[in-house]
């Protein structure tokens, strides 16, 4: 049922209002069952698979299982995601696993500097240059063309 | 009616959509209107961080020129669209795209997405255009730096999260803003602004997707975009481009992983089952779509078609030959260490591509003890998808920007709709394919630019009816109030006296995938199967006003639904209009099967009246803008 809640795992993110998982899905999947405090996923068959809800549970309480009308049964992808890189292992069904680790960011997380550093060469709302260039494209000045 | 709060926003620019577009336009306008004393909004359905199409993260930046250092012009990229797209692409807009693009790719850099660099500090190409990255952030870093700058604006900027926008306020013939609704408390949002962009996607889930189990949201551009920027530009009054020229990737089969790093970085083949290289075999089909077919880069769709044409007589399977591309890269390196590293480097290459963009491609492999290097594996056409940023080209007819467009293409501010204040980027603006992610969100950037310029020329808040507001709100809220009022009559989901939004999909993607050319009907129709799909439509608009949703999860998907089928049918109409067969791999026309380049080589538009309702559809010049 693509994105799942291991039950004994969940905390409901320890009973705040909205848990990270309903937090984060861009598809508004996952809901939290204040009875249970629990969180599922509503309808898996909108899930697009994007492990966004997986990554970012605090709790490890959330995982994938392949789509039950095309994947044969017995895979996985567990992330563990990171300041700076992500690691994945994957298990076969045959039971092989094979672990990647991959940079996510070369920066520290919120540190983006919006211009990047570089002045916008006008103060002219209409002309074409953007806020950063023409230092951010690496050119003295826009190209365009002779109409 | 339900009884939601209605909250009111005053602001400048309201910027709909979190996306790369958004986004973009969010940096940019931060600056411009911070320096001229303006107000920015911007309202996302889901959380900016992971929403749009590349909430998953990617492999690659599809679109980098790399003016400065000589490797290409922005002319060589209006060349690249023009062939890609049979000729039909607005060459204004696709320069304007291609000269900024680096602008964005450098930024993206600095923020501190991973850019692959060889030894002497150069970007690793995928493909002419392609970069490889390692993309698992890429949006949330967008989004961080959008947030970041709108953070500087103080209390001039606001971001809305988990807020649906179905319809646009009107004041005669300028946007005024936009409705929509919170799906997470009972609040009703009515947005007021002097312009609007319009950033919300393609769409996805018109046509029947080939999984309908389960793997039904496993489309290949994402479940959620569901013609939120068609249907708001639409109901407008915009002129709309291109709604026939909807994308059907190729791709790895039914998690439809991509494709491209296999093509481009690891030089593999793509064969039927009986080990025939349709783009050998077929070859000679080309000629019947000269001059784009025998000019290189052979365009997508029609390698679409030498494909499809296997499949058709039965040759199918089709496969990628990802077992003989590995070898070839491993014995191109000397037994040995140095060997045995390449194996690891080209493996870890291969299961990032996937692990970045498409985790259920992965998972997918490895559930079917799939290992590249010693087995092929499958790959086939998905279903048809709507997104004018990548090999598509619906979208808003748009202006360009004044040093570049014709007096044809050219009124007054940059990516402005043919209404008033309203503008657009990303998959919302049409005719300018192949801008893909990081060139949506330089589109983004020009867009705001161009908006907040509007707004001082135009520096007044439109007027907007709260009484016409009043009523947009009882309509907008109508599903709960049908289900409310009907629930107790029936149990549970079969009721006479409405239609739950999953069945209202399953009854449009039945009819675009039958009559209009989906999966089903092997990417084909004619005449008389559209004319049909028009009439089922009919019906389908009015039950629309038959909707029902037991709660605001629900109340968002009936108007995603409703969103739908707009795009449904401008697409069928548009399709109808167009005398000819000029994307065979993307739909084919039997009964008019060649292309007509005397009558036809011409974008085909429409627009909706929104007083009558009526659809007019008409044929614009195509202007080349260099030779």
């Amino acid at each position: 049922m693509p994105s799942y809640v291991i039950m004994e795992k969940c905390d409901g993110c320890k009973g705040q209002d909205k848990t990270a998982c309903m937090h984060i899905c861009p598809n508004d999947l996952m809901v939290l069952n204040k009875e249970t405090m629990k969180a599922y996923n509503r309808a898996p068959e909108m899930c697009w698979e994007c492990y966004n809800c997986v990554k970012i549970c605090a709790q490890d309480a959330m995982d994938v299982r392949g789509y039950a009308d095309f994947v044969p049964m017995g895979a996985s992808c567990v992330p563990m995601r990171g300041s700076e890189d992500i690691m994945w292992t994957v298990k076969f069904r045959d039971g092989s696993l094979k672990r990647f680790k991959f940079p996510i960011r070369t920066t520290p997380e919120g540190s983006a500097v919006p211009d990047g550093g570089w002045e916008t060469g006008t103060d002219d709302l209409k002309s074409p240059l953007l806020f950063t260039e023409p230092g951010s494209l690496g050119l003295p000045e826009l190209t365009t063309l002779k109409k | 009616m339900a009884q939601y709060e209605t909250v009111e926003v005053t602001t400048d620019l309201l910027i709909l959509g979190g996306g790369m577009a958004a986004c973009g336009a969010a940096v940019e306008a931060a600056y411009w209107a911070k320096k001229n004393g303006l107000k920015v909004t911007i309202v996302d359905k889901a959380a900016m961080d992971r929403s749009g199409a590349v909430a998953m993260g990617l492999s690659a930046l599809n679109m980098y020129v790399g003016i400065k250092d000589g490797e290409n012009t922005p002319e060589d990229y209006v060349h690249y669209v023009r062939q890609d797209l049979m000729g039909i692409s607005r060459e204004d807009l696709v320069y304007d795209i291609a000269r900024h693009i680096d602008s964005t790719v450098h930024l993206l850099e600095k923020w501190g997405l991973p850019i692959w660099k060889d030894e002497n500090g150069a970007y690793v190409h995928e493909g002419r255009w392609q970069l490889m990255i390692n993309g698992e952030s890429y949006k949330v870093i967008v989004a961080e730096a959008a947030k970041n700058a709108l953070t500087t604006m103080g209390d001039d900027a606001e971001i809305y999260e988990r807020v649906f926008i179905v319809d646009p306020l009107m004041d005669g013939d300028r946007v005024a803003g936009a409705v929509g609704f919170s799906i997470r408390d009972e609040k009703f949002y009515v947005f007021k602004a002097k312009a609007v962009m319009a950033a919300m996607g393609g769409a996805v889930h018109v046509f029947k997707p080939r999984s309908t189990g389960e793997g039904l949201g496993r489309s290949w551009y994402p479940p959620f975009n569901s013609g939120s920027s068609a249907y708001f530009t639409l109901k407008a009054g915009a002129e709309m481009t291109c709604q026939e020229v909807r994308f059907i990737p190729v791709r790895f089969k039914d998690a439809y992983g991509p494709v491209g790093a296999w093509f481009l970085l690891f030089k593999s083949r793509a064969t039927n089952a009986l080990g025939g290289e349709y783009m050998v075999e077929r070859k000679e089909e080309l000629n019947n779509w000269k001059p784009y077919g025998l000019a290189k880069p052979i365009p997508a769709n029609l390698r679409n078609y030498l494909g499809m044409l296997d499949l058709n007589e039965g040759k199918g399977p089709l496969y990628m030959r990802t077992d003989e591309a590995m070898k070839a890269i491993i014995e191109s390196v000397p037994e040995g260490k140095e060997r045995k590293k390449k194996i690891k480097e080209v493996e870890a290459e291969a299961w990032e591509d996937f692990l970045d963009m498409t985790i259920s491609q992965a998972i997918l492999w490895a559930g079917s003890n799939i290992y590249p290097e010693k087995k092929a594996s499958e790959i086939a056409p998905c279903e048809p998808y709507f997104i004018g940023s990548h090999s598509g080209a619906s979208g808003a007819w748009v202006s360009g920007p004044e040093d570049l467009s014709p007096k044809e293409y050219f009124w007054g501010y940059n990516r402005m709709a043919t209404v008033k204040g309203l503008f657009c980027a990303g998959d919302a603006s049409g005719a300018s394919s192949h801008k893909f992610s990081d060139g949506s969100h330089v589109e983004g950037r020009m867009a705001a630019k161009g908006a907040l310029a509007f707004i001082i020329d135009n520096n007044t808040q439109p007027n907007v009816d709260m009484a016409q507001v009043e009523e947009m709100k009882k309509t907008i809220l109508k599903p709960l109030d049908i289900y409310e009022e009907h629930k107790a009559f029936a149990d549970g989901e079969v009721n006479p006296n409405f239609i739950k939004p999953m069945q209202f999909m399953f009854r449009m993607q039945k009819i675009m995938d039958e009559y209009v050319g989906g999966v089903s009907s092997a990417f084909t129709t004619n005449t008389p199967s559209l004319e049909r799909a028009l009439e089922l439509l009919e019906f389908l608009k009015e039950d629309s006003e038959k909707l029902a949703a037991e709660d605001v999860h629900e109340l968002m998907r009936c108007w995603e639904n409703v969103q739908r089928m707009w795009q449904a049918e401008a697409h069928t109409r548009t399709v109808l209009f167009r005398e000819e067969t000029r994307w065979p791999g993307y739909y084919f026309r039997a009964d008019m099967p060649k292309m007509d380049e005397d009558n036809w080589k011409c974008f085909v538009n429409c627009k909706v009246d929104p007083s009558t309702g009526e659809w007019e559809m008409t044929k614009k010049d195509v202007i080349p803008l260099i030779d």
